[in-house]
């Protein structure tokens, strides 16, 4: 199943860095990131694959929500679909 | 692959707009859970509805969680019980909804709709028992929502049920303190698939079991607006549209995955713009947005039809079934800015039930002065029966005669339901035209003027 992480707030050293390990601990593979600063603000979409995911998809989003929180950064993982049906027809 | 902007957009309206999915709804029919006995009828009920909605919390959670979109409520909608229940011998109908409310808290949803009658044309044995213990029904339970639909344009006012209902209504408030009386709607063509509390019922008309999802979004049309300041009313119907199909598109999506997931068949999307009591979460934020000093000004009704009808159109698109109400929703108590607009003299009752033609449903959560007279709600119920009769559409009442409260007090409902100012009634009195009963005749569906 394919799923978009967002990762919202201020630029720190190490963002990207530490969401990948997270990601990678539990089996997701990332295929793709795009990443800018508007203003002050870091954001990073990253489309994931979450087939070899080694935890359920809620506890996922837990870890990364809880991971964000402690470093100021608001993570999300939604599933693809949500944009796609939101967004093309 | 979707781009950037487009996923910001999207979590934006998620995170600061309150875009969320109102609830998903599942109905189910209890045409056979009749019996003669009331404890073995009330065991069938309970085990039927337990049964099929064991899993409706937790997948509508799941969901929740997967796609990162409030799922805020899940709710039941049953058979109107006097239907469902007619065979039972007992003149009292409360322990059938003391029994849906067991089922309710067993499931854990927070609203089970269908303690219900269908009295357009005339009262059957059952409808009359249902409604008389409607108002012990409500004080006894805490999630069952009532509901009488007492008018429809095939077949008129029946104004025999129009007078009981306003007797009802004052008796629920009575015994509740005006809570009860949140939970009860008087429907003239009531729909049969409403997801939306506390009018839903599970028409005789629908399937054995069956899902339905009510999308929201005020907060979302509104911050649109804000991005067309000045321009003129088509560019507005079309920015409406474009945001609106936007929010149903993602209340079919999970609308379909409910219905895949729990193995029921998939019903209708019910498009209306559902307010909640939340700064942002507005209906009456969204006609302020297109140039009126408060809601309940000159221009109210038109800035009303025009939201209406693009909802719709923008909404139609979006659903391979639109149904239920869709529309937008007009509850005083439920909406921050119908609340300050009431508080400061600028929404009477009067101009409530003008914008009640042009969008769905009605005169809904109005909190009225403890000495509202039965006949004065009586006649308030006719005047929005004739609305909706005379236009094919569906309208409502759900008002709220406070005990012992006057005109500037405030009244709390709690939660969702919001809180209320006490609105000022016309005072003159309309009792000899409620005493009259009888029908008042279908309209003529031609020489339209």
């Amino acid at each position: 199943m394919k799923a978009i992480v967002t990762v919202i707030g201020r630029d720190t050293v190490g963002i990207i860095a530490n969401v990948c390990s997270i990601l990678a601990q539990n089996g997701v593979n990332v295929l793709d990131i795009s990443q800018t600063v508007m203003r002050e603000y870091f954001t990073m979409i990253m489309l994931v694959d979450t087939a070899g995911c080694k935890v359920d998809f809620a506890a996922l989003a837990d870890i990364l929500k809880k991971d964000g929180a402690e470093h100021g950064l608001d993570i999300r993982i939604q599933r693809e679909d949500i944009f796609e049906a939101m967004h093309r027809i | 692959m979707i781009t950037t902007n487009e996923i910001l957009e999207t979590i934006d309206m998620i995170s600061q707009q309150h875009l969320d999915i109102r609830t998903i709804t599942m109905g189910i029919s209890l045409r056979d859970c009749g019996h003669t006995d009331v404890k073995t009828c009330c065991d069938k009920i309970y085990d039927k509805i337990t049964k099929l909605a064991e899993k409706l919390v937790k997948t509508g959670e799941d969901i929740e969680r997967e796609f990162g979109i409030p799922i805020v409520n899940k709710r039941i909608s049953v058979t109107p019980i006097a239907i469902a229940c007619e065979c039972c011998e007992t003149e009292d109908y409360v322990p059938f909804a003391v029994a849906l409310d067991r089922a309710a808290k067993e499931v854990g949803v927070n609203f089970i709709g269908g303690f219900s009658a269908l009295v357009q044309k005339g009262f059957t044995v059952g409808d009359r028992r249902l409604i008389g213990s409607i108002p012990e029904a409500l004080a006894k339970t805490e999630r069952v929502c009532s509901s009488v639909n007492v008018a429809s344009t095939r077949a008129g006012i029946n104004m025999d049920a129009v007078a009981l209902m306003g007797r009802i209504i004052k008796k629920t408030a009575e015994i509740t303190e005006g809570q009860g009386c949140a939970k009860l709607v008087v429907f003239a063509n009531a729909v049969e698939d409403n997801p939306f509390m506390a009018g839903a019922f599970h028409g005789v008309g629908e399937p054995e079991c069956v899902i339905n999802v009510g999308v929201s979004g005020p907060g979302v049309v509104h911050s649109a607006l804000g991005k067309c300041k000045g321009q003129p009313f088509h560019v507005v119907a079309e920015t409406i549209k474009k945001t609106a199909f936007r929010i149903t598109r993602m209340g079919e999506l999970v609308a379909q995955e409910a219905s895949r997931r729990l193995g029921v068949p998939f019903g209708i999307v019910d498009l209306s713009l559902a307010p909640t009591p939340a700064v942002g979460d507005s209906v009456a934020d969204i006609l302020e947005e297109m140039g009126l000093e408060s809601v309940g000004a000159p221009g109210t009704t038109a800035a009303l039809a025009l939201l209406n009808d693009a909802v719709k159109k923008g909404g139609v698109m979006a659903s391979s079934n639109v149904g239920g109400l869709s529309g937008a929703f007009i509850p005083v108590s439920e909406d921050a800015g119908m609340i300050r607009a009431a508080e400061n003299g600028k929404l009477t009752i009067e101009k409530l039930e003008a914008m009640t033609c042009v969008c769905s449903v009605g005169l809904d959560m109005i909190a009225l002065p403890g000495d509202t007279t039965a006949e004065t709600i009586s006649a308030i119920i006719a005047d929005e029966s004739a609305i909706g009769m005379i236009n094919q559409k569906t309208t409502a009442v759900r008002v709220i005669p406070v005990p012992g409260m006057k005109v500037g007090d405030r009244v709390d409902f709690g939660g969702l339901l919001g809180s209320a100012p006490i609105m000022p009634v016309n005072p003159a009195s309309p009792k000899v035209f409620i005493d009259r009963g009888g029908r008042i005749p279908a309209p003529l569906n031609s020489l339209k003027n």
